[in-house]
């Protein structure tokens, strides 16, 4: 994309959850940029701290039991972090547009799909109901569901579950956002269906040219459609880089077992699978060593010391690993990403 | 017949198995319909061989896999298991059968009991079926923790203290209690983790190398049903579509539809993503309550033809192991293809 000016900047974002049994510290000081008009495809296995991230930062998570400890998300020039629920809710909706996993539960089941549609256009938007009506009309068309005049009565039950997941889609860009975040928009549904929603958002990006952050554990799904990817574990970071750049050469030994452990339906088929062996780690104290240490066949001394930082390894490529991939040795005293 | 020509003998015998399940309606509840979940289903699966059975979501897979293990009283057709008659056993005989026959769920959080620990949920087949006295059951339960990689000092722990692979190795571990022969496994990996996953799949291969093991192994996962399975069946709306050995069916699907659902796959490559061209389906699964005339199919194929919403295509034998059931393939009487063959893969590297 051309324009290189981020829409979203994140620094040091740091959310833990008070429960019962202790704290849970889903997500360790992470940093990132979403740049106008990008896909930008955030990977990891549940519990990784991908959807708790992209849910502080828009103010979300209910506080308690979260708390957001550190950072700051800067967007439009101001600190999301730091506003009132007002300016967040005047935000959410119609800056920055949301689309969840299950178009279910996150539709209101007694209200036609019409008048879902309609609510944030008159609410942000101040359209009078003809005019929102028109618009209503013209989202659904947009978002490929045919007839859309006569399915604005509609209640979301009488919609498929890909149908479902476009009107969804529709409602997030109703008031035409910067920014839509997209959590496992697709994994909910059939791969035939999920394809036409791959393709109808390769369309609507060329259309509308917003900034999209899209959360999936596909990498299938990532490297059709993104065009930089970040790797979560363990509620850090741990490899950034362009999508064909992290197919091509990851860095950290996490994205690349998980690259091998997925098998394929057309290229080389291997007698036996790659397991990643053991557990992803229980987050109770903030980390001090690497998070995959205990899964890695590359751990060392230095591991166990201190959670490595983000270490550049290529042209906007960074991961954080103290393993030295192209050296094939420990890292030496390399200057570590900001 | 339908097996892949190894000369085993099969161990499971599927005919023209049907599921239907009624529709009741109106102020008397009268029977107004039927959802045909499985509606002529016929195959065979031979000792020590895994069939994969694969479709979207509401295609009568699980309840087909469900049917063969007499789940639910079948609505017609016949399934025959090591032998024996399962469809059409009474009770007491079918209670005889079960031990040769095991289902390992798709959720393990829903099909372990919370207030039973480990030993006991693992014990319970044994409970049901054997006359161990309580130290040999307990020796059993310790040998099939080792064998599913669960540590013995576990055994007294409750499912909710386990992560999902490992609740779902409670769950195999379960199904193997009664040494069965034949094992449904009804998407045993849905609902994990990538990295979890394999592990799991490792495991169930692992088992059927050491104890010959049968699986049917029903997913919606094509790349996973690529590595696990020998031969690989279809599903559509109640029917199977495609039958083939694995190998011939990823590399030259027969099927509209298998061509459709393998080219949906995101392949997880980029430059291959960017370079592959697409067969995207239009429009939804039709409702199995009222499914379209002729071929079931016929709403959504990109190589539809004025035959196939009159004539439901048979189900057949089309080259050696290979059965589809599609006009495409029709033949006259002296063998001659009766519509131009469809072309071959597209814009894929081999």
């Amino acid at each position: 994309m051309p324009q290189n000016a981020p829409v979203l900047d994140v620094r040091d974002l740091t959310t833990i959850f008070h429960t019962r049994t202790g704290e849970v510290h889903a997500v360790n000081g992470v940093s990132f940029d979403l740049r106008r008009g990008e896909l930008l495809g955030v990977v990891g296995e549940s519990g990784s701290g991908k959807s708790v991230t992209m849910m502080s930062l828009i103010g979300l998570l209910p506080t308690p039991p979260a708390e957001i400890r550190h950072g700051t998300v800067t967007f439009e020039g101001r600190d999301l972090l730091r506003m009132d629920d007002a300016g967040l809710r005047r935000i959410r909706g119609d800056r920055i547009g949301f689309v969840f996993q299950d178009p279910m539960t996150s539709l209101n089941p007694v209200f036609p799909v019409g008048h879902q549609i309609a609510e944030p256009l008159r609410k942000h938007m101040r359209l009078n109901r003809r005019q929102a009506r028109d618009r209503a009309v013209e989202l659904l068309e947009l978002v490929g569901i045919p007839d859309a005049a006569r399915r604005l009565g509609d209640y979301p039950h009488q919609f498929s579950g890909g149908m479902r997941q476009r009107v969804m889609i529709a409602i997030a860009l109703a008031c035409d956002p910067d920014v839509l975040i997209a959590d496992e928009p697709t994994t909910a549904l059939d791969v035939t269906i999920q394809a036409q929603i791959l393709e109808l958002v390769k369309d609507l990006r060329e259309k509308l040219g917003m900034a999209i952050v899209w959360i999936t554990h596909d990498l299938g799904v990532i490297a059709g459609i993104a065009d930089r990817v970040m790797v979560m574990y363990g509620g850090q970071i741990v490899e950034h880089a362009a999508v064909r750049e992290m197919f091509a050469r990851p860095r950290h030994p996490y994205t690349r077992a998980l690259l091998k452990t997925v098998p394929s339906v057309r290229g080389r088929r291997e007698p036996r699978l790659t397991v990643i062996e053991g557990q992803p780690p229980i987050l109770t104290a903030a980390p001090d060593a690497c998070p995959f240490r205990d899964r890695c066949a590359y751990r060392f001394d230095a591991c166990d010391r201190r959670n490595p930082p983000r270490f550049d390894v290529g042209p906007g490529h960074d991961a954080a690993c103290f393993w030295d991939f192209d050296a094939d040795a420990p890292r030496g005293r390399v200057a570590a990403h900001a | 017949m339908l097996d892949a020509g190894t000369g085993r003998e099969p161990l499971v015998r599927v005919r023209d198995l049907k599921m239907h399940f009624p529709i009741h309606s109106g102020l008397l509840r009268r029977r107004t319909g039927a959802v045909k979940a499985v509606d002529g289903v016929t195959f065979d699966i031979s000792q020590g061989e895994t069939l994969g059975l694969v479709g979207e979501s509401g295609c009568g897979k699980s309840t087909c896999g469900r049917a063969i293990l007499r789940l639910y009283d079948i609505t017609g057709g016949s399934v025959t298991i090591a032998g024996r008659d399962v469809a059409h056993a009474g009770p007491n005989e079918l209670r005889r059968m079960r031990p040769t026959m095991q289902m390992v769920f798709q959720d393990p959080q829903a099909s372990l009991n919370p207030r039973m620990t480990v030993a006991r949920i693992i014990a319970e087949p044994l409970d049901e079926h054997t006359r161990l006295s309580r130290a040999e059951k307990t020796a059993r339960v310790h040998d099939l923790m080792d064998r599913v990689g669960l540590n013995r000092a576990f055994a007294n722990r409750y499912p909710h203290e386990f992560s999902g692979g490992q609740r779902q190795r409670i769950g195999i571990a379960r199904a193997l209690a009664l040494n069965p022969r034949f094992i449904v496994c009804d998407e045993p990996i849905a609902a994990l983790d990538v990295s979890i996953q394999a592990q799991v799949v490792n495991l169930l291969e692992e088992l059927q190398d050491s104890l010959g093991l049968t699986y049917l192994f029903i997913s919606h996962d094509l790349s996973m049903v690529r590595h696990i399975a020998d031969r690989v069946a279809v599903m559509y709306l109640g029917k199977i579509a495609e039958l083939s050995p694995r190998d011939d069916l990823y590399a030259d699907p027969l099927h509209p539809y298998t061509r459709a659902l393998l080219s949906a796959v995101p392949e997880p490559d980029p430059e291959a993503a960017a370079a592959s061209s697409r067969t995207i389906l239009t429009g939804d699964v039709p409702s199995p309550a009222n499914p379209p005339k002729g071929c079931n199919f016929c709403t959504r194929c990109p190589s539809v033809m004025d035959i196939c919403r009159r004539i439901d295509p048979d189900f057949r034998e089309v080259a050696p192991g290979r059965h589809v059931a599609c006009h495409l393939y029709d033949t006259t009487q002296d063998g001659r293809p009766t519509a131009a063959p469809i072309p071959t893969r597209q814009g894929e590297t081999p």
